[in-house]
């Protein structure tokens, strides 16, 4: 398999010869270790900045819907199933994008990182075939790529790009993932009160900088309810009843349309599990409609959409 | 660090100390408490001064309850130089010669900053460049630089003075030590990186506020509000009524210029509609505006929006770019 950042970069030049594209939404190398950044590239030259590697944790797809003209993007599988979102809900036309597949095989979580290296900064990371070596100003260690995935990747099912025009490299083998759910398995079994203090506690920490929000591709609102001041549908603090407000809704907004791609939780400041309501109504709208978001363009959200028997069980 | 020790015992003490997995200012009690480390604290010491939320005033029908100024003597320990530094970025606004804001003065009036010198400043570092220094002593009462096996401890204010009066543990420094202490500081700087121009990069922002690069410049910016949260400098703020006709309250948070509702109009108009707009306000507001109202850049180079932007935007080349323009 050769250098996947330089076939990226070949892809690119060519859309732009083709004149394919006006912008091509790609990473290059962020200015820290552990990070690539997002970049935009508007002409074939530029194209030499894009670079592929387990840094680019970032999706793309949260910038397309602002953006107009012809763009290329690269996507891997979770960038792509929220292009098959955006497509559902009629954000972009598919004529006006191409997609530049990458098969994934899991993007290294910096705080994992940085938790493992425990004191110290960390000055390099590369990455190499068999794994990642972390550099300080006096330590070096080697880590398993495999021991730095966030969860999503750990449990992601859908490694491969479900739409693409372009695709880099080869299909990677998808996860045999024993139960995604596990962890909201346990989730569920708490009490009322437990599950409360969970979440409580972790709304908590939350400052209100909505960067879970923003990096959030379905979080595309031109308004959303939160900067709403004219009615104001709850307080824009810190105190706790407004934040709980603030997560329990943007959960419900996103059923049926997050794709666990873990943007949020990389993008909070303070650490805040942002991911377990989101996945525990994953795991409820998979349960009760047979649904999984990014993957059929064709087939609506359920929550958009009404059957006959549709199930109300939960209806008391 | 038995003046540690001593101040827990005597009064109120915020230092900075484990909270899961990052490290916050937060009351000690016991000197083992203290979590102090090569890394800053996640967010700021601005929140002790300048909390996210706070209560002007309450009422319940025709009363009305104003909140007492907190008078509590209260010593800020293991600051870094950049963040006592803020708080000199942070009084004139609040302490100012126009407006003297009651809550910020109580609170900075009542709290004694004892600062700890960077002995290894980080990558993401750039307080040389903003006009700081590992081992600045601006914002601090009392300097302490880590010897290894002790401390060099260097009261710079008449309050630092009188927060070490009478407390045990000192003893003078030799030559040696004061020798050593020098080298310390010599490695430090050599460690900062350093390469920006703050004055030539006034004097482009001041050139062309329509410079094209700002179209490049924010594109990959999300419009979130980390940055300016963990900003020690950024202190714009909202002022709201939570409540009804019966009972409620005033309140005072932290506003972000990130923010779409930041200058929205009543009328509906923004003047900065995107976040083109909305990142150049924050950067000319950072190093040009504050520099024409209070001579000094608002900004410290802590390089907390360095580490924690989620896509990498780093201020220090949104700066280089615009310091060398094409």
């Amino acid at each position: 398999m050769g250098d996947p950042s330089k076939q990226i970069r070949e892809a690119a030049r060519k859309l732009f010869e083709e004149d394919k594209v006006d912008l091509i939404i790609g990473f290059e190398d962020g200015s820290l270790p552990l990070r690539a950044t997002p970049c935009f590239i508007r002409k074939g030259e530029d194209a030499e900045r894009l670079v592929w590697n387990s840094f680019c944790e970032n999706n793309l797809a949260t910038y397309l819907p602002k953006k107009k003209g012809r763009i290329g993007i690269v996507a891997k599988g979770c960038d792509s199933r929220s292009i098959v979102g955006f497509l559902k809900e009629k954000q972009i036309d598919r004529e006006d994008l191409v997609v530049i597949g990458l098969p994934c095989e899991g993007m290294i979580d910096r705080k994992t990182v940085e938790e493992r290296m425990e004191e110290g900064e960390i000055i390099a990371a590369e990455e190499g075939p068999d794994g990642i070596v972390v550099k300080g100003t006096d330590f070096q260690e080697k880590m398993k790529k495999e021991d730095l995935l966030p969860e999503s990747c750990r449990v992601c099912t859908h490694r491969n790009p479900v739409l693409y025009d372009v695709l880099i490299g080869e299909a990677v083998e998808e996860q045999k993932v024993a139960d995604p759910f596990g962890p909201i398995r346990g989730f569920e079994g708490k009490t009322a009160e437990e599950r409360w203090a969970y979440f409580s506690g972790e709304t908590e920490k939350c400052i209100r900088c909505y960067a879970c929000r923003n990096a959030c591709p379905i979080c595309y609102c031109e308004a959303c309810y939160v900067d709403s001041s004219e009615p104001q549908w709850f307080g824009k603090s810190i105190e706790s009843t407004d934040t709980q407000i603030f997560h329990i809704v943007r959960a419900f907004h996103a059923a049926g349309r997050c794709v666990d791609c873990g943007a949020c939780i990389r993008a909070c400041p303070v650490d805040v599990d942002l991911r377990f309501l989101n996945k525990k109504i994953e795991k409820d709208i998979l349960e009760l409609f047979s649904f999984e978001a990014g993957e059929d363009p064709d087939r609506p959200p359920p929550l958009t959409t009404y059957k006959q028997d549709d199930p109300e069980g939960f209806i008391k | 660090m038995s003046l540690l020790a001593d101040l827990t015992g005597s009064c109120q003490v915020l230092a900075p100390v484990r909270n899961g997995d990052s490290l916050v200012f937060d009351e000690i009690r016991a000197r083992d408490e203290i979590h102090l480390s090569e890394c800053n604290t996640r967010k700021s010491v601005k929140e002790i001064f300048f909390p996210q939320r706070e209560r002007l005033f309450a009422y319940r029908g025709q009363e009305t309850r104003e909140p007492s100024f907190p008078d509590e003597e209260r010593v800020l320990f293991g600051v870094r130089p950049c963040d006592a530094r803020s708080l000199c970025l942070l009084d004139p606004v609040f302490d100012g010669d126009d407006f003297k804001d009651p809550y910020y003065c109580s609170r900075r009036r009542n709290t004694t900053v004892v600062s700890i010198g960077c002995n290894r400043p980080m990558r993401t570092c750039f307080c040389t460049d903003t006009g700081g220094d590992p081992f600045s002593l601006e914002g601090t009462d009392v300097l302490l630089i880590d010897m290894g096996e002790t401390y060099f401890v260097r009261p710079i204010t008449k309050k630092g003075e009188n927060l070490l009066a009478g407390r045990p543990g000192f003893e003078k420094a030799e030559q040696d030590q004061i020798r050593r202490k020098g080298e310390i500081i010599e490695k430090a700087h050599q460690s900062i990186h350093s390469g920006l121009n703050l004055e030539r990069i006034k004097k482009e922002l001041d050139k062309d506020f329509d410079n094209p690069l700002w179209d490049i410049l924010h594109e990959k910016c999300l419009g979130c509000g980390v940055c300016t949260f963990l900003c020690p400098t950024c202190h714009c703020f909202d002022i709201l009524d939570e409540g009804d006709s019966r009972k409620g309250e005033r309140i005072r948070i932290w506003d972000s210029c990130m923010f779409p509702l930041f200058t929205l109009h009543a009328s509906g108009t923004n003047p900065r509609p995107s976040g083109k707009e909305r990142m150049r306000q924050r950067v000319l507001h950072k190093f040009t505006y504050f520099v024409d109202n209070h001579s000094r850049v608002a900004c410290t180079g802590c390089g907390r929006c360095i580490r924690a932007c989620p896509v990498n935007l780093d201020i220090r080349e949104v700066l280089e770019a615009l310091q060398n323009p094409e």
